[in-house]
Order: C-alpha cells, then structure tokens, then sequence
C-alpha cells in the first residue's frame, strides 16, 4: 500500500475541518449552503486526500483526476476542501460571496482547483461526461469525478446524461449521488418521490453501489469498485445526512440555504463540529 | 416620493392568493423555489391547486401549457434565471399555442446579490421579448407588482412575463395606482431630458434627477414597467420634448429597455439615446446595493452619463 496514504482518522480530521470552514464561510458572509456542504464533506475529503491523482501545484495537469461539483450550491465545502488541499491560501476563504473575491456563491472556475462553473442544478453531470469523452478520446488514464444531488436529479437533463455515460461506456466517470432526502422547498420524498433510485440508475446502464455516505473506508471501496468496473459509469449512491454534525441543521430544510441566524447558533455549531 | 422598501414577490404571493380565493380555475406551479418565489402562500391555502413540479424547469413549463389548454388560468413561478432552461418550451407549447399563462418570476438581475453571477441573469428580457406573443412587464415596486397580477387575471389571456426580484424596492405608487399592459408613468416631469428607466433604477434615477437639478438640468423620469409592449408614445413624446433620452435598466444594456427605446427614436424621430445597465459582463457575488456601483449603473453614474448626454446633445444643436 502507498505510504502517503492517509488514514481513515486523519480523513475524518480533515472532513472535520471541511465542515468547520463550511460553517464559517458561511456565517461570514451571512449567507450561503451550509446543509448540501456539511453532508458531502465526508466524500470530497476521501476524494482530494486520498482517491484523486491531483498536484495543487500543477492544477492544469492533462493526466489529473477531474472533480465536477454539479450540485454547485456547495461551494463552501469545495472551496474549503481546495484551500485545505492546498490549491490557495485558506486566508481567501473569508471572501466568500463578498467582493471582489473570485470565491462566488456557486463554484466557479477560475478559483484554481475548480474544474466548472456550476450552480444551476443538472448541467455538472453532462459536463463531466464531456471531460470523460475527452480523455478516452486523448486515451488519458485519468478519472472523472462528479457530485450530485438527490434534488437535482429531478431535471431531466440528469437522465440524459445517464443515457450518454452508458451509451459510450464510460468506466472512467463515477458519480457520487449525494442521498441527503431534503431539497430547498422540503423533504424530497414530499416534493417529488422518487423511490428506487438505485434500481433506475441500474437500469440506465450503470454500475450501482450503495454506501454510508459518512464512512471513510466504505466511500474508499466504493471508489475502488469503480476503477475496477469495466465499460459502464459507476454511480455511488451516499446516503448522507443533511447538515451532518450540526444538530440543529441535521435533516431541517431551513438549513439547505440559511446561515446560522445568531452568534449563538454558529458558537454551538462550532464546537459541535469541534467536538466529534 | 420614494417610500419604505417593500417585497416585491410576497406582494405577488399574497395577490395570488387572493385572485385563487376569487377564481377557482386559477392553478400554480413552482419548480423547488415556492418558498422564495412565495407561491407557497397560494400553496398553503390551495394545496389542491398547487403544483410543485421539483426541479425541473421544463416539465414545469409544458405543464403549464397543457394546464392552459384545458382552460386553467397558469401562474408557474421559479427564478428568473431557471425559467431560462425552458426556452424552448415557452416557445412551442407556451407562446405557438399562445396559450393563458403567466411566468412570475423571481431573483432576476444583480440584486440577486451574493448568490453571484449564476444566478444574476440580465438577459431574460431581451431572451423573452423576442417571443412571439410574449409580453414582458418589469414592476417598480410592491403596488404595481399587485396591480399587474390583478390586471393580468382580469383583461389578459395571452402568455405574460413578469420579472420579480429578491430585493425589497422603495414604493413609489399609491394603493391604488392601477398598472395597464403598454402605458407607462413619467414620476417627475421635465425638459431638458429623460430618463426612461425600469425596476431598481426608476428610484436610483429619481435620486440623480434630484442631484442634476442642483446642477441645471431639468430631467424627466419615467417608469417604463411594461417592456413589452412598450408606450412608444411616452418614448417619442419625451423625445420630442426633450430631445435627449438615457434609458436605466438592472439588465444588459442589449435587448431590453435601452435598446427598444432606442429601435423606437431611431425608427420615428431620432434623438441621442444613452444606455445604462449592464455590458455584456456576467454578474458577481457581492452585497446588491454595492452591485450597482460595481458595475457603474448606481445614482452617481446615472447623474455623469445624464450630464453627458445633456451636453452631448446640446453640442449637435449649436452646430445645426
Ligand atoms: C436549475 C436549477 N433550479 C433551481 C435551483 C435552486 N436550487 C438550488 S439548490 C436546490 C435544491 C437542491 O437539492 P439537492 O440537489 O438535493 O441538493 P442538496 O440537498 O445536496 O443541497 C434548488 C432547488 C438551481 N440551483 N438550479
């Protein structure tokens, strides 16, 4: 096994600290995504400390593993993971959404580390199986990732992209559905059931595993069993929970776009998270 | 004149629901966003009536139609800048079938603020008034945004587009002002120019009127809310009387007010048309009242480019 490989106590720590700079960047700038943020944090840290080839110095590296947040709301835990992986100094972060730093209120590229704008919901995936195509065309070894939600799949131009990915095999692509069962307005199960996610993505054509979306080594193997999937795209589906680790924003749809209100509110969600 | 901010999209929630109190084949629709576009207060009360169609824009959208073609009256909401995604449905099913349907949407142009230049679209306008049988309305305040709805409901059965924003707007109108498709409203006469502005910058042009009368110059204001189809006899009439027009827009300076205020004089009676709003840029996160600066469309720039243009023009009459 690679030395540099990190373990899973230090994966957590750096998820840890995902989540606290999330909560911050948030507050700061009085507005913002803290629950999509907190509930992906466990994968962006397995994926950037770990399972990515990436060099922070060389961010435009033609053979790099490519990372698409579609769901581009969660700016703060990829803006987070980026500085803490060390593509730009963590001192940056409190720009967020302010001007006139480059750290926009959705992913944007031209922040270094970033591969797409995104931000409106169901455009990431087809880009990512654009950058797929493009490095089986180059005949690159690189992996394709992409991140999205479990709201956003309800655009229809997700499913088309489903139907590409398989048409043109794209083992290369693995997608985490990040399964957190809330959206803006509510409960996704309220808004627009969607039963059998697993079983519809299976039957586009795609290799389906199922995971904790909050457990190191089981993200880890997930992303393994991808690699080794050969001539279709892996979906991940992450049951995750949304606001992971603050209790208050735990599974409250209120959280998906609202800082935390008072001083009070964001003390308890900082020692919260401080405390796990 | 310019009163206490007041929100624009509850103001259209509540009208909603009380046009739905009156009229049971009134139907809604919202695309994950009812709590910020406030359809959610129809949605509380109608709950039968509502229809939240999860984010899909373009479902959302042929949906309305079909809903219309079966003799419902449509208001489908979202954010501006979502509505966008289903062109090509408001194309065909909406506005070929030119059916009664009426797009209010929200969290349109930079005040969107810090969510950032995703979300700050400044080209809708211009995107849906090239639509055949599409009129575009841009309220100025919370009174006029109730008036529209209400007018809308009673004497039109065509598709409407109704631009919404995030931002609490000054009142400017009365209660019981009443807003009518193609007719505008001059808020403060005047002579030796005129500002024909829409949305956020009708109160920022009412301040810069304020400011160019300490310096001379006698500006006319006027709120141009209905975009499309516009009161060309307002526009012609000030630039008869005037001579020199800037138009303000919390939009591209291509294909909105500017440009459609200019195809108007340039056809008819052509006059110097200045145009304020955004160049080809894309937005930026940032606080929106800052925004306006940022991007050279706030009080001070709309007094500079109106100076300019005062003296621009009267140049030309001394050489002619
Ligand atoms: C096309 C589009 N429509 C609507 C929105 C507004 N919006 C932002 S986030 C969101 C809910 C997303 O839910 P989900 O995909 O489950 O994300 P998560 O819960 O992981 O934050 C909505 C409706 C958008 N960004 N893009």
């Amino acid at each position: 096994m690679d030395s540099s490989r990190l373990s899973d106590a230090k994966i957590r720590e750096k998820a840890k600290q995902i989540r606290l700079k999330s909560i911050e960047m948030v507050y700061t700038a009085k507005s913002g995504h803290p629950g999509g943020s907190l509930s992906i944090a466990d994968v962006l840290a397995t994926l950037y400390f770990r399972e990515m080839k990436i060099d922070p110095a060389n961010p435009v590296d033609p053979d790099r593993d490519m990372l698409v947040m579609s769901k581009g709301h969660a700016s703060p835990a990829l803006y987070a993971t980026l500085s803490l992986r060390g593509y730009f100094p963590e001192t940056l972060l409190p720009g967020f959404r302010k001007l006139p730093s480059k750290l926009e209120g959705h992913v944007h590229y031209g922040v270094p580390g970033v591969e797409a704008s995104t931000g409106s919901l169901g455009q990431g995936l087809g880009i990512a199986v654009g950058m797929a195509l493009a490095s089986k065309l180059d005949g690159r070894k690189n992996r394709i990732y992409a991140i999205i939600g479990d709201g956003e799949i309800q655009e229809g131009s997700i499913w088309e992209s489903f139907m590409a990915g398989s048409k043109y095999r794209l083992d290369n692509l693995t997608v985490f559905l990040d399964k957190n069962g809330v959206q803006l307005d509510g409960f996704t199960d309220d808004i627009m059931p969607m039963p059998m996610i697993p079983e519809r993505v299976r039957s586009f054509g795609w290799n389906v595993v199922e995971i904790d979306g909050h457990s190191i080594p089981e993200i880890s193997s997930s992303i393994s069993k991808a690699r080794e999937c050969k001539d279709k795209p892996t979906l991940i589906y992450a049951k995750t929970v949304k606001g992971k680790g603050v209790s208050y924003m735990e599974n409250n749809p209120k959280y998906h776009g609202n800082a935390p209100e008072t001083e009070e509110l964001y003390n308890q969600a900082i020692k919260e998270l401080s405390t796990q | 004149m310019i009163g206490k901010p007041e929100s624009l999209r509850d103001a259209y929630g509540e009208e909603l629901t009380r046009i739905g109190d009156a009229d049971r084949d009134v139907v809604v629709l919202d695309a994950d966003l009812s709590s910020s576009t406030k359809t959610s207060i129809f949605g509380k009360k109608f709950p039968e009536r509502f229809f939240n169609m999860g984010i899909s824009e373009q479902s959302m959208v042929a949906t309305a139609a079909g809903l219309a073609l079966s003799g419902k009256k449509v208001y489908a909401s979202t954010f501006a800048v979502f509505l966008m995604r289903a062109y090509e449905q408001l194309r065909q099913s909406v506005c070929y079938n030119n059916v009664n349907a009426k797009f209010v949407v929200t969290h349109s142009g930079i005040t969107v603020g810090e969510d950032g230049a995703t979300h700050q679209i400044v080209e809708d306008v211009g995107i849906m008034s090239g639509l055949p049988n599409m009129s575009v309305i841009v309220p100025v305040d919370a009174p006029e945004t109730r008036s529209v709805i209400r007018h809308l409901h009673d004497s039109t059965s065509t598709p409407f587009y109704v631009r919404l924003t995030r931002e609490k707007f000054p009142v400017l109108n009365d209660a019981d002002y009443e807003f009518k498709v193609g007719k505008s409203v001059t808020y403060r006469d005047g002579s030796d120019m005129s500002i024909i502005a829409s949305g956020s910058m009708v109160s920022f042009s009412l301040e810069a009127a304020e400011q160019l009368k300490g310096k001379g110059i006698d500006a006319r204001v006027i709120n141009m809310s209905s975009i499309k189809p516009m009161d060309r006899d307002a526009v012609l009439k000030a630039a008869r009387e005037t001579g020199r027009i800037v138009t303000a827009e919390e939009h591209s300076i291509y294909n909105g007010l500017g440009s459609r205020v200019a195809e108007i004089t340039s056809e008819t009676y052509p006059v110097g048309v200045s145009r304020i709003g955004m160049r080809d840029t894309f937005g930026k996160s940032g606080r929106s009242w800052d925004l306006f600066d940022y991007f050279h469309m706030g009080v001070s720039d709309i007094v500079r480019i109106s100076e300019e243009a005062f003296r621009k023009e009267s140049s030309y009459e001394n050489i002619s």
